[in-house]
């Protein structure tokens, strides 16, 4: 904050020379805070527990407001993710490299939120942390295969080959997400005929209303975390341009100095 | 595609598979390795889940398809080694073989020696399982299109983990999740053929071929930039 002089003062979307953050990132993240604060009154105080018909959840149907948004979410991540590869790889700029890697990492905490929250409702509705449930199961697996996505980043060195690859990565794991979930549904559907945890279609009022917030405040926290994560990995590039460039011309300079020499 | 390239795509496939083949000719890797790992695994299983017949009968379908799974590993590991050392790749990358060729040559190597494991397993399966197959065809087909799925998942996943350090441990973790459905597939298939039901067995052969066709299409765009990197 005090460092900054007027050449490089932060602009409105400009990066502050301390962090991530710029001044839009920081009024989102404020409205952020306070509709998070509200959607927690509407989702466990004002609306009301489920409690019609046979199969009704009770208070349980809360969980279903931060599960179901999250879902969406990484889905969201993913999608972008398979974008920016497509976009990479027509138009070869760093930028789109760093959106496709930024959305999956962030994607992957929105799948472990998935995962969690389906997890913590499997254990009140079925008695178990885990059940063979189809959205569960492929959502398990598009976990996996987006971790092998990061693990390929990391296992490659040259910033042109991993941008390349994972751009490559990028796009067919996003063609998997849709054949892994539905031969898991077909396949779980032989076995049990009740599809378990579908939502109340009659679903209305204030719950919908929770449901809707949660999937727009879902979005917008993703939105908010890929300013950061985005920027961070724009400045990670960066970094590692410079040190190669700076290898490069201490090489340079040693060549030179031995030529000298001889 | 015009009819000529498609012409020189085959050629080239040809001349890479039959590379691999003679190759394995000349080294026994598959005959000597793969074979006896494959049935190894069969026998862990065994140990594993009990010698008592019933469960490791019913268990079958599964048990086969995961010993191929794991088998196919070694295979795909094998058919991108004989690349990497010595700087073949790059031999490869400049020969002006079309990169689907490559592809195509890859895959089928690979397929070819999955195949003979998948005999060989089967064999297995039947003398130390118990478990004889009553729909036959549905075995042949499920296994002709599941391996032609594995194999052309495998050579683009293979062709992408060839050039890295990690490769070893990085590619189970990026082909196993992409090849779920197939195992689910595969296992559902041969369920069926096990169980002398063949209804829903070939809706599931249906998709096992749909895969391979998918993945051959993926190969054939995926593999150049994938070749390049590698």
């Amino acid at each position: 904050m005090t460092s900054s002089t007027p050449g490089q003062r932060a602009g409105r979307f400009d990066m502050h020379p301390d962090g991530t953050a710029s001044h839009g990132s920081r009024v989102l993240g404020s409205i952020l805070l306070i509709a998070v604060a509200i959607f927690l009154i509407v989702a466990l105080v004002a609306s009301p527990p489920d409690g019609a018909g046979a199969d009704a959840m009770g208070d349980m149907v809360r969980i279903m407001y931060v599960h179901v948004p999250v879902a969406i979410a990484c889905y969201t991540a993913f999608m972008v993710t398979a974008f920016a590869s497509a976009m990479y790889l027509w138009k070869r700029t760093e930028g789109w490299d760093c959106l496709a890697a930024a959305s999956v990492e962030v994607g992957i905490v929105f799948t472990v939120l998935t995962l969690a929250t389906g997890s913590i409702w499997g254990h009140t509705a079925w008695g178990t942390w885990w059940e063979w449930d189809p959205r569960l199961t492929s959502t398990a697996l598009m976990f996996v295969m987006y971790l092998g996505y990061l693990a390929l980043r990391r296992a490659v060195v040259d910033p042109q080959s991993r941008a390349k690859q994972a751009a490559v990565l990028g796009l067919i794991s996003f063609i998997n997400v849709p054949i892994v979930h539905y031969s898991v549904d077909w396949w779980r559907s032989l076995h049990q005929t009740a599809t378990i945890g579908r939502l109340d279609p009659t679903i209305d009022g204030l719950k919908l209303f929770a449901l809707l917030f949660g999937m727009v405040l879902a979005l917008l926290l993703y939105a908010w975390l890929m300013l950061h994560r985005f920027r961070l990995q724009w400045v990670e590039t960066q970094v590692e341009a410079k040190g190669l460039d700076t290898a490069l011309a201490e090489r340079r300079a040693e060549a030179v100095a031995d030529g000298g020499v001889r | 595609m015009t009819n000529t390239t498609l012409r020189s795509v085959i050629s080239d496939a040809r001349l890479v598979a039959g590379k691999d083949l003679r190759l394995e000719w000349r080294s026994r890797v598959t005959l000597n390795q793969l074979l006896p790992f494959a049935l190894l695994v069969l026998v862990l299983f065994a140990f594993a889940l009990d010698p008592d017949r019933s469960v490791l009968k019913d268990a079958t379908p599964g048990l086969f398809w995961l010993a191929v799974l794991f088998s196919t590993l070694l295979a795909i590991q094998r058919a991108f080694a004989v690349e990497t050392v010595d700087g073949i790749i790059d031999a490869l990358r400049i020969s002006g073989l079309d990169p689907a060729g490559i592809f195509l040559g890859k895959a089928a190597g690979i397929a070819l020696h999955l195949l003979v494991v998948e005999a060989a397993l089967l064999v297995g399966v039947t003398v130390m399982y118990g478990a004889s197959p009553s729909g036959l065809l549905l075995v042949v087909a499920t296994s002709i299109a599941a391996t032609a799925g594995l194999a052309a998942a495998g050579a683009v996943y293979g062709v992408l983990a060839a050039g890295l350090r990690v490769r070893d441990t990085l590619l189970p973790i990026l082909w196993l999740p992409v090849v779920a459905p197939l195992l689910i597939g595969a296992t559902q298939a041969f369920g069926s053929a096990y169980e002398k039901s063949s209804g829903a067995g070939w809706r599931w052969c249906g998709l096992l071929g749909a895969f391979a066709v998918l993945y051959t299409a993926i190969g054939f765009v995926a593999f150049e930039p994938l070749l390049e990197e590698s």
